[in-house]
């Protein structure tokens, strides 16, 4: 399968210290490729490097293009949209103004309001007044109402009740159908529901890339994201 | 070149170079050197030693700034405010225990001494005050400090200070060697000394464990945390020690000049350390020094310049900007900030050092350290 | 009383004044993390180039100050945005060579007044009615105090209504709150930066010209003495905060005032303190957010 994103020797440091490690892996070109890892291993730190928000050295190559160079607005209207770990809304916004401010070309709006009909109703409320399901809501809806070539979701599911994880699931689908996406996820049953490939990483290292079902199966999850992997076998 | 590179390796090839550097400037009083268009006039001349002292003692004062600012990352803009500790301490102290009938040489001991624990109290009452915040707001609790103790100067409060006249020397109980243009010979030896201390005290903090823990704090201060240092007191007693310097540098100041002004209290004259410290070189001793002769030379010859009937015959576009020293001292600093962040000796050390054997706390652009470590103290991820 | 309404109602010209500096620092730092230490220049520019023109279209009359206040207005705004364009903008995302740069320009600038202008104050002329007195409740509060509340509190509703109104007021209200994020929206916050510059600017341009009002002269060091006093009352305020400027200048001023008139001309002191004060106790100012991104 081709790759949309090719990052090759990618490294990136936080207060003087290394976070990110000589990476190298794809994404591919259609569907989901999955980046996991154990907490503080580098994964918010990679896609924050991928998009020029840390200060980063290395390749990255997105639709035959250098952009480990650009500056993130840049990156960004090359159509990356990006949804945060921790949301990150505009909390002194309103939810109207949270969109406004994220439409580009708007291509998807209306779809977009179909799928979250909850913030057309709350359009004026202030988004740091939301619940925390509601904001990952309005963080979704910000990055899936332009016509993107490449999606980066940073666990999308975080603290939400399993309801909402499955709505959030279900939106995430739909995008991926349209749009390749690199998505770091903790839930192992919602990467499994999404993504066709894994890239793992450790210490800031790529430490295994391959199909997810085999790697899901595999002992190596809990060799490589230790708790979370062997309830997930058990 | 590459012998002297050589040598400057070794700790005990530094320490010969250290020392030959000062038995050079020790010598310079008794040699006829003369650099036209870089000093006044030949060095064993009242008037260039003068000049030169006054370097010293700015580089010294630079020295004891680059300790708060280059090794601790403190954003300090009250720095001025110990270095008029040091030198109102000695002219108003002197003032008062000269009537009190103790011998002359007693009073000028006590006067120091008193002087120096002035400045080792208001560094530490003001550091521990001011530290219990960062960034940012470390530097404006400083500048509001240093604000303080400039109006106070100012009002003349206790009628010690002298107001905006300032307060002069009392030459009856300062030792004869150290009064006097004949003397300036010795007063410039006594800045060598002074500089010579503050390069020495600097050695000693940045190879101490505080020095260690300061340093780490700056680059990571969650880090420092969690091994269970608290970072707090090391630079309260870096800010402290910095202060008592500085004040040494003051005292110096007095003795040479013979007279203080609220001038060397205000904040602007903070601003012109720090332009001095960038302006070396950030987070280098060296720096600190070249940065304050340099200044200090420059600012001496463009005023010197601005008075020359070159100038003064051209037209007002050319004339008024080229006749105001700090202006042109303000836009160079402008400019190496801009394009030569490492300032004078990273410059230096870009041009002499091969790629691969580069200052572990130079980056790739050459821009300090201190200043992306600062950034993230300052501003979080 | 009335000596204390006095005190009161000239406290709040004088903090309208500190607001018309502290307003634009406030956004700038809120917005891009920068203490801009050239923009005591920037009022002092406009202060001189109002009078200049202020004086050729009428020395002392209405029509002369208003054109004054208009050229104000323009040079702060102009020479605000071409510091942040040519200076600021290279050192992208560092934020302490931007403090630095502008301590140069800060430095070098008043240097380059000095050189022009000359080392003392200028004296100025101002229409007559702004030198008398109206009375209030027996209080007899001087008139220029009036001009300087009303054209604060006309900035003050400019600026609200930018932020609040405007798509680029939109971007401003987002970057102070979270900067990374608008860029990782695909916005050029950098246009915003130098949007903010141009705001600022003008409003300390504007305060240049009424500070040489307010203390009937202009001379180089004008605005590096209020920028102190705008820098106390942003951190006060809180850093990033627009209301806090208001409120903290207001209350700056107003101690200020009263210090000077009850304890003995200790305004100055009592300033100090009162910022001392707030930052050990509330280290983020009275309205200021709990933390920079
Ligand atoms: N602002 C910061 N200052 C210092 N260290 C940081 C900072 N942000 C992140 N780190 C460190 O960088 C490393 C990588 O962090 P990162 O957030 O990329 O991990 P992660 O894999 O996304 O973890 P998680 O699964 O918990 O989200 C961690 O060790 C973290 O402690
Ligand atoms: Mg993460």
């Amino acid at each position: 399968m081709s790759a949309v994103l090719e990052v090759r020797g990618l490294s990136a440091r936080i207060a003087g210290q290394q976070v990110v490690e000589d990476v190298a892996f794809d994404v591919a070109a259609q569907g989901v490729t999955a980046l996991l890892g154990r907490n503080g291993v580098g994964k918010s730190s990679t896609i924050k490097a991928l998009l020029g928000i840390l200060e980063r050295t290395g390749e990255v190559v997105f639709d035959g293009t250098r952009i480990d160079r650009m500056l993130t607005h840049r990156i960004v209207q090359r159509g990356i949209a990006y949804v945060p770990e921790d949301r990150e809304v505009f909390g002194s916004l309103t939810v109207a103004e949270n969109l406004r401010l994220a439409e580009r070309d708007g291509t998807h709006r209306d779809a977009v309001a179909r799928l979250f009909p909850e913030l057309d109703e709350r359009a004026a409320q202030q988004a740091g007044t939301l619940s925390g399901g509601q904001q990952q809501m309005v963080s979704l809806a910000r990055a899936l109402m332009n016509d993107n070539r490449l999606l980066l979701v940073d666990e999308p599911t975080k603290g939400l009740a399993p309801r909402i994880v499955g709505d959030v699931t279900r939106a995430l689908r739909d995008a991926a159908e349209r749009t390749p996406m690199l998505l770091v996820e903790q839930n192992l049953q919602v990467v499994r529901d999404l993504a066709h490939t894994v890239v793992v990483l450790s210490g800031g290292r790529v430490v295994h890339t391959g199909p997810a079902a085999e790697f899901l199966d595999s002992p190596l999850v809990h060799r490589h994201l230790g708790v979370a992997g062997a309830e997930e076998a058990a | 070149m590459s012998r002297i590179r050589a040598l400057a390796g070794s700790t005990w090839g530094r320490v010969a170079l250290g020392a030959v550097l000062v038995a050079l400037a020790a010598c310079l009083p008794l040699l006829a050197l003369d650099i036209p268009g870089v000093l006044p006039g030949p060095t064993y001349t009242p008037g260039t030693l003068a000049v030169l002292a006054y370097a010293l003692i700015i580089a010294a004062l630079a020295l004891s700034y680059h300790l708060v600012f280059g090794v601790a990352g403190l954003l300090s803009f009250g720095h001025a405010m110990f270095f008029a500790a040091g030198a109102y301490g000695l002219g108003v102290l002197l003032r008062l225990l000269a009537p009190t009938g103790i011998p002359s040489e007693a009073v000028f001991l006590l006067a120091i001494v008193l002087t120096l624990v002035l400045a080792l109290v208001v560094g530490t009452l003001a550091g521990s005050l001011a530290l219990r915040v960062t960034g940012i707001s470390f530097a404006m609790v400083t500048l509001a400090f240093a604000q303080a103790a400039n109006v106070l100067i100012r009002r003349n409060v206790g009628g010690l200070t002298g107001g905006e006249e300032g307060v002069t020397l009392l030459v009856d109980v300062v030792p004869p060697g150290l009064v006097g243009v004949v003397n300036t010979r010795s007063l410039y030896w006594l800045a060598l000394a002074i500089l010579v201390i503050a390069y020495l005290v600097c050695v000693w903090v940045e190879r101490s464990r505080l020095g260690h823990v300061v340093a780490a704090a700056r680059e990571n201060e969650l880090r420092v945390t969690v091994l269970g240092i608290r970072p707090y007191r090391a630079r309260l007693v870096v800010f402290a020690l910095a202060a008592v310097l500085a004040a040494v540098a003051g005292l110096g100041f007095m003795l040479l000049q013979s007279s203080a002004t609220p001038r060397i209290s205000a904040s602007d004259f903070t601003l012109t350390l720090l332009v001095i410290v960038v302006l070396g070189g950030v987070g280098y001793r060296w720096g600190a020094i070249v940065g304050g002769v340099v200044y200090t030379l420059l600012d001496q010859r463009l005023s010197a310049l601005a008075s020359s009937p070159a100038i003064a015959g051209l037209p007002d576009v050319l004339r008024i900007p080229l006749s105001e020293p700090l202006f042109l001292l303000g836009m160079l600093f402008v400019l190496v900030v801009m394009f030569a962040p490492g300032g004078i000796v990273g410059i230096a050390h870009r041009a002499t050092r091969p790629r691969r054997r580069r200052r572990e706390d130079e980056r790739e652009d050459g821009r300090p350290a201190v200043m992306s470590d600062m950034e993230a103290s300052t501003h979080g991820s | 009383m009335s000596t204390l309404l006095l005190l009161l109602i000239t406290g709040v010209g004088l903090g309208a004044l500190y607001f018309l500096v502290a307003s634009g620092l406030s956004l700038i730092y809120g917005l891009m993390g920068v203490l801009n230490f050239a923009h005591g220049s920037f009022l002092t520019l406009a202060g001189f180039l109002g009078w200049e023109v202020g004086r050729r279209v009428g020395d002392g009359t209405w029509g002369g100050l208003l054109a004054g206040m208009l050229v104000g207005l323009v040079v702060g705004a102009l020479v605000a945005a071409v510091t942040e364009l040519v200076f600021i903008r290279r050192l992208y995302q560092r934020h302490i060579e931007q403090v630095l740069v502008t301590v140069g320009l800060g430095l070098a600038t008043v240097a380059l007044f000095e050189g022009i202008w000359g080392t003392d104050p200028i004296r100025i002329a101002k229409p007559a009615w702004l030198g008398g007195t109206t009375d209030v409740l027996g209080a007899s509060v001087p008139n220029d105090r009036w001009l300087l509340i009303g054209a604060a509190a006309v900035v003050l509703g400019l600026i609200v209504l930018f932020l609040r109104a405007t798509p680029y007021g939109l971007v401003i209200r987002a970057g102070v709150e979270n900067r990374t994020m608008v860029t990782a929206l695909g916005i050029d916050v950098r246009r915003a930066f130098t949007v903010v510059f141009a705001i600022g600017g003008a409003a300390a341009g504007l305060g240049g010209v009424l500070a040489s009002v307010y203390y009937g002269q202009v001379s180089a060091h004008q605005g590096t003495s209020l920028l102190i006093y705008a820098f106390i009352v942003t951190v006060i305020g809180g850093l990033g905060s627009l209301a806090g400027a208001a409120v903290a200048s207001v209350l700056v001023a107003v101690i200020q005032q009263l210090a000077n008139f009850y304890l003995g001309g200790t305004g100055d002191l009592a300033v100090v303190l009162a910022l001392a004060a707030v930052l050990l106790v509330r280290p983020r100012g009275l309205l200021g957010k709990a933390a920079a991104r």
